[in-house]
């Protein structure tokens, strides 16, 4: 760690990470990231109620329904991961 | 063979004539021609400090003599010279003290203790039948009954020794002449004085005042519980509580608090002769001072002693306890002394090792004589019928292998490796041993081959470096130790981990961050091993329970913490197991602590777990202690969860209920004080829980005298606050007989009580002011309100409080009305205490009940308190002259002139302090005065003051400008008298002053006359004035530069800014950081009273000069200006970008730091106001400062791009980002993770519109469909 961080906000870089699923560091891998930004993008879909009516009336979809497929999709947003090369 | 017979029978003759010789001289014979006559019997034996001894003389007062005895000058004195001295030593560094010579002589007891044995853990062993070599919770309590019936013997035995001698004496003195009884009248701790007469009149005089007299005995101390951290008493120091049934400490007679049961309470006692009455023989005094010679003192003190020996196998003390060889013992033998008063901790490990010595040295046995001598030419000869063996318990003899008194640790003879005139060398990597470490490290000191020993020592030996680290090393050391100690714990073992630990702690000479250290350990450990610590128990709680009642907060916070821990870690069942048997320990100490322990175990376990176990022991039949502990426990719960106790308040209180009809008296006192602590924890709920005590508390104080009163009273002083208003009434009315009765009592303790009784009773909604008037009012007044009561601080207080809560109920002119003419008592600190009085209940409730003639009392009181007093230093008479005026308001305007009178009278005093009163006093009374329309008076003292600025004093030169200040900001600028333009030059050199107080009230009031009258002053006078500021812009205080800061604010607004500028900026060429800091937050504040573009000009220009302060201090200007100025620099961003552009490109570290801390704040400025171009032309010079790791300048950069996340959007950042999250070199990817990181705890949900299109992978979607959509 570097001597800066003491005084900021990622002096408890573990801590955020429990806090905020989100962040990243710099051995996270595109998959991972891939992941956080999936579920990241359907929490929000969520949150806002008129993208998620307008997803549903895209997809001539019940919001209810969309709003269900969204949040299945936030278990396994791209699948399974990739074998890990380097192990 | 028959031929050796008459030789030994001559030799035993010889013996027997020199032994009578001998007997002749212990039994005190003494030469006549030398002492006379006389009988010995008529010298004094012991001089009392004082002639007439007060028989209520509280413990804390003889214990301060104690310590006192040992100085030869007054303490205070000692002290300073003892901290000159140190600080020459130690560098300033506070002293070391141990902890042992920093506590008094009770909490000292805890090295009194003793490490008991491992006990068996019974979890552990399953359905075994235990082996008889282990100990079990059976020899334990075996043991401890052992123990007890001992102390009891011992104590009979002294007792019947002590009657005869007395019978003896009589029968011998009936023949004598009787003693003159002008004398003996005088004369108090005669051994020799019969009871008969000149003992019994000083016990019936006794009898009269002492009120603990009923059950003498000292003991169960401290009573009303000094709650570890409460606010009334909390403080368990010794030195100052009055304890006045505080147990005697190992100093004095231990014994009188083991009395044993109901047995030999003292009126019981047939013979008459009980321990309180012993105390004319100078047997037992309660409370017996230190310096008095005790030469005639009897071996019962021994006796009580032996707890203390019985820390070793005790040899050495024993002759003392068995009556042959105690009682003729006239000279005590050194280690007796050492017993007697406080022992210094060298002292103890003299004992300690003459313990050793002595176990040693003890009588050899007959198997060992016998391997001795030759089997011929002796004689086994019969002991002589008179010997009696010396009985010694088994256990005692064989000595438990406790780590204390085994030699284990000294160095073996054999090893003569030390030197032994200089320390010895520590071995590789160890810390520093002091002197009394090398008892418990000395075996690290051996150069042994490690491989050589066995795994055991190995173990130990790694132990004892760990804590040695750990107690005495580099906090480096220190760290790794505590880290591998809790590590390996678990492979240590328990065993190895406390016997070295705890012994440790035992140590007498330990200092405060050692005990620290080493309780830390335990705590460390405690965790790791988990259940194994339950053979360990009581050890640990041993040296962990002195900790709760250490007067520093945070050790008994550890303690707490600690025994929580242990009780989790060991369970309920052990703890008891482990605690049961000091419940009813004859040392009050072991008890008080134990109860102590307990209320942590049960809030650490819960209460219900151990209510079966209180109820059992509350209800003993056994033994009175053990009752009396059951209910300390439940008060020590109350008082440690406070409110938590709510829900079992009902079984708390059930379980202690029968105490208070106790046989014996302490458990009576102990339980009302429980109940008090109930009641007061459960406030202002759980009355119902309280119904089945209220009858026999009631009851109880129609009954009791003395202390148990005065607990009983408490208890209901706290249950009637929990009543309903119709119940309070009644009660009320019903305890108030006794209080009143009471109110004569000449005990402080009991008055202390009384006071705050009637503050609860008078403080509950039902009682009537009608009937507090009618009924308690007039025995109040005429017993409290007297002189005596302002000279102790406590019981001012208190009254104070009582007087003040029945004013609430009875109105402002009773009490005033009851007191105003004691405000020219001739005493000051009772004068004092009227005012106090006077102020608090007009501060409450107002002026308006007092009448015109009341007014003109009360006027005239305050007025000659204020005149006559000699020495104020806590502004009593300040306060309520000021606090009583502004109540009155309007009323005092025809008092006034008089006032006034005073006052000036006063500002022309001799004595500083009278002049600096006189001044707080005006500006005091200055709204007031503006009130009754007196402004021509203000108008003078104005003047008046003004001539008195040349005042020397800087505290009152001080108080005269905070008068100025409160006339001036009152009557306003114009009306000033003298004119502001006067004033203000005359002001301009007391800028200099350095005084604080000085410096504070000055700039006040310029700033106050620059603020609202500025005109009145020329520019010149102005310019003046900002000169000596930027003197002030040193001060400490903050206030005091604020208050600068601001007033060059307000100068450059009436001068206009260009002169002030001018100045500042040169003021940014001085060295002086902090200088330079202030002036730019004053260039900031100018360019935001005067707006920016008045000043933004010249700085830029001063950005020119090549000096690095200079440059520095610009860019500071902008940072505070652009942050005070918020979305006005949406105007002049544009301005400033090509000198921010320059500075975040410079060099110099400082330069950018600044940079971008002044782009910071304007980013968050004009957020939304369409700066955009510039914010990002700006940010691409941010960007590149994002690999510095100097501290600031990262943080700096950092916030400026969370400034520019704010104005430019996050999506922009992210973009900024992309380029380096999967950046090849990891350092790279570490800072940039960094920055997304904090983007996306900012905007989380905004990057999701933003976030870059990823191409999906053989198996892996990546790609985000949805945004795609199309309606």
């Amino acid at each position: 760690m570097q001597a800066s961080d003491r005084f900021n906000i990622n002096s408890q870089l573990e801590h955020l990470q429990a806090k905020y699923v989100g962040t990243g560091h710099a051995d996270l891998s595109r998959f991972e990231w891939a992941v956080n930004i999936q579920r990241d993008s359907y929490a929000s879909y969520i949150g806002h109620y008129p993208m998620l009516s307008y997803f549903a009336i895209a997809e001539n979809e019940s919001i209810g329904r969309e709003r269900y497929n969204f949040m299945q999709k936030m278990l396994l947003p791209c699948g399974l991961p990739p074998e890990r090369e380097d192990d | 063979m028959a031929d050796l017979d008459p030789e030994i029978a001559k030799t035993q003759e010889e013996r027997r004539k020199m032994e009578a010789d001998l007997a002749s001289l212990t039994s005190l014979t003494f030469d006549r021609e030398l002492y006379g006559d006389n009988d010995r019997d008529s010298y004094l034996t012991s001089i009392a400090p004082n002639d007439e001894e007060d028989p209520n003389l509280d413990t804390t007062g003889s214990l301060v003599a104690q310590r006192l005895a040992s100085y030869t000058a007054p303490r205070s004195i000692l002290n300073d010279v003892a901290r000159a001295h140190s600080e020459e030593d130690d560098g300033g560094y506070k002293p070391r003290q141990t902890i042992a010579e920093r506590e008094g002589d009770y909490r000292n007891r805890r090295l009194n203790r003793v490490l008991s044995p491992d006990r068996v853990d019974a979890f552990a062993m399953g359905e075994k039948t235990p082996d008889p070599s282990v100990r079990t919770y059976t020899d334990h309590m075996r043991e401890t009954a052992n123990q007890r019936e001992r102390e009891e013997t011992m104590r009979l035995i002294a007792k019947k020794k002590k009657e005869e001698e007395e019978a003896a004496k009589v029968q011998k003195e009936s023949g004598a002449p009787p003693l003159p009884p002008a004398s003996s009248s005088k004369r108090r701790n005669r051994w020799d004085l019969s009871e008969e007469d000149g003992g019994a009149a000083k016990k019936a005089k006794a009898a009269t005042s002492d009120w603990d007299l009923p059950d003498a005995a000292p003991g169960i101390g401290r009573w009303d519980a000094p709650t570890p951290g409460r606010a009334s008493d909390a403080t368990p120091s010794v030195g100052r509580r009055n304890r006045w049934d505080e147990t005697p400490t190992p100093g004095r007679v231990t014994d009188s608090d083991a009395t044993p049961g109901g047995g030999v309470t003292p009126g019981a006692t047939p013979s008459g002769v009980n321990w309180d009455a012993a105390t004319p023989k100078g047997l037992a005094t309660p409370t017996p001072k230190r310096q008095r010679s005790r030469w005639d003192e009897t071996p019962a003190t021994m006796g009580s002693a032996t707890p203390m020996g019985g820390m070793t196998p005790a040899a050495a003390y024993t002759p003392g306890v068995t009556p042959i060889g105690g009682i003729d013992m006239a000279t005590p033998t050194p280690s007796q002394l050492n017993l007697r008063g406080a022992i210094t901790p060298e002292q103890y490990n003299m004992l300690r090792w003459e313990r050793d010595i002595e176990e040693r040295n003890r009588p050899l046995s007959d198997e060992e004589l016998d391997a001795m001598f030759p089997a011929e030419g002796y004689k086994v000869l019969d002991p002589p019928a008179s010997y009696v063996p010396i009985r010694i318990a088994a256990n005692k003899i064989t000595g438990t292998p406790t780590p204390m008194a085994t030699p284990g640790y000294l160095i073996p003879e054999e090893n003569r490796g030390q030197q032994y005139d200089l320390p010895p060398e520590v071995p590789g990597g160890l810390p520093f041993m002091k002197p009394e470490d090398y008892q418990y490290f000395g075996a690290l000191l051996n150069e042994e081959n490690e491989e050589e020993l066995s795994p055991e020592e190995q173990k130990d030996r790694k132990i004892m470096k760990l804590l040695l680290k750990v107690k005495n090393g580099t906090p480096a050391q220190r760290k790794t130790a505590l880290r591998q100690l809790n590590d390996k714990a678990r492979e240590l073992g328990a065993g190895p981990l406390f016997n070295k630990i705890l012994p440790l702690l035992m140590q007498p000479t330990l200092e405060d961050q050692e005990r620290h250290l080493l309780v830390k350990v335990i705590e460390r450990i405690l965790y790791k091993l988990d259940e194994l610590v339950r053979p360990f128990v009581h050890k640990i709680l041993v040296v962990i329970e002195p900790l709760l009642i250490d007067e520093d907060y945070y050790a008994r916070a550890e303690g707490r913490e600690i025994i929580s821990n242990l009780s989790k870690a060991a369970g309920l069942a052990t703890m008891i197991a482990a605690m049961r048997p000091d419940i009813d320990n004859i040392d009050e100490y072991v008890r008080n602590t134990t109860a102590r322990a307990f209320s942590v175990v049960a809030s650490a376990l819960g209460i219900p777990a151990l209510l079966p176990f209180l109820k059992a022991v509350c209800q003993s039949k056994k033994s009175w202690q053990a009752r009396h502990t059951g209910i300390k426990i439940v008060q020590q719960i109350a008082i440690l969860i406070g409110c938590a106790v709510l829900p079992h308040l009902r079984s708390l209180v059930e379980i202690i209920e029968h105490g208070l009809s106790d046989e014996n008296q302490k458990v009576r006192t102990i339980t009302a004080l429980s109940l008090a602590a109930l009641a007061e924890a459960a406030a202002p709920y759980g009355i119902e829980s309280f119904d089945s005590v209220l009858k026999p508390l009631w009851k109880g104080i129609r009954s009791h005298r003395g202390k148990v009163l005065a607990a009983f009273l408490k208890a209901i002083g706290f249950i009637i606050p929990l009543m309903d208003a119709i119940y309070a009434s009644y009660y009320t009315k019903e305890v108030m007989v006794i209080l009143i009765r009471e109110f004569q009592s000449p005990d402080e303790e009991m008055k202390k009580i009384v006071l705050k009784v009637v503050k609860q009773c008078v403080s509950t909604e039902g009682v009537e002011s009608d009937y507090i008037r009618s009924d308690i009012l007039p025995d109040f007044f005429r017993h409290f309100w007297v002189r005596r009561m302002a000279l102790e601080r406590r019981n001012y207080r208190q009254l104070v409080e009582t007087t003040v809560e029945i004013a609430n109920k009875v109105g402002v002119a009773d009490i005033v009305g009851r007191v105003v003419e004691d405000l020219k008592d001739e005493s000051e600190p009772y004068r004092r205490m009227v005012m106090e009085t006077i102020d608090k209940v007009v501060t409450n409730l107002g002026a308006s009940d007092i009448d015109a003639r009341l007014e003109e009392l009360l006027i005239d009181g305050i007025l000659y308190a204020f005149q006559e007093q000699t020495n104020d230093d806590t502004n009593v008479m300040l306060n309520g002259f000021g606090a009583i005026v502004n109540a009155l308001g309007q009323r005092v305007k025809p008092y006034l002139p008089q006032i006034c009178g005073t006052i000036k009278w006063r500002l022309n005093n001799k004595s500083a302090k009278v002049r600096q009163q006189a001044a707080d006093l005006i500006s005091r009374i200055a709204v007031v005065m503006k009130q009754c329309g007196e402004e021509q008076l203000m108008g003078h003292l104005g003047v008046v003051l003004y001539e008195y600025l040349g005042e020397e004093y800087p505290e009152v030169l001080g108080s005269i400008l905070g008068a100025l200040k409160a006339i001036v900001n009152v009557i306003g600028m114009t009306k000033m008298t003298p004119p502001i333009k006067d004033l203000l030059p005359r002001l301009t050199p007391i800028l200099k002053n350095r005084h604080e107080k000085v410096q504070e009230n000055c700039i006040d009031l310029v700033g106050r006359i620059a603020d609202r009258g500025a005109e009145f002053v020329p520019a010149r006078e102005w310019m003046r004035i900002c000169f000596e500021l930027l003197e002030m812009l040193k001060a400490h205080k903050k206030g005091i530069r604020r208050a600068t800061v601001n007033t060059f604010g307000y100068i450059a607004k009436a001068i206009g800014p260009q002169d002030v500028l001018a100045t500042l900026l040169n003021n940014l060429k001085v060295q002086e950081r902090q200088n330079r800091v202030c002036t730019t937050v004053a260039i900031a504040i100018v360019a935001e009273t005067c707006s920016p573009f008045t000043v933004l000009p010249a700085l830029m220009n001063e950005y020119r000069v090549p000096e690095l302060n200079v440059q520095n201090g610009v860019l500071k200007s902008l940072s505070f200006l652009f942050e005070y100025i918020g979305e006005m620099g949406k105007d002049y961003i544009y301005a400033v970008t090509p000198l921010l552009e320059d500075a975040l490109m410079d060099r110099d570290l400082v330069h950018r730091q600044t940079a971008a801390s002044a782009v910071k704040h304007m980013a968050l400025g004009v957020a939304g106001l369409g700066c955009e171009d510039a914010l990002v032309h700006l940010l691409n010079f941010i960007w590149p400062n994002i690999f510095e790791t100097s501290p600031h300048v990262i943080n700096a950069v950092m916030e400026a791009i969370e400034g520019m996340r704010v104005a430019l959007g996050a999506a922009v950042i992210l973009n900024y980002c992309l380029q380096g999250l999967f950046h090849p070199a990891r350092k790279v990817r570490e800072v940039y993770w960094k920055i997304y990181n904090s983007l996306y705890i900012g905007s989380q949900d905004t990057l999701v519109a933003a976030y870059p299109v990823l191409e999906d992978e053989q198996n892996n979607v990546y790609s985000r469909p949805e945004l795609t959509m199309f309606v």
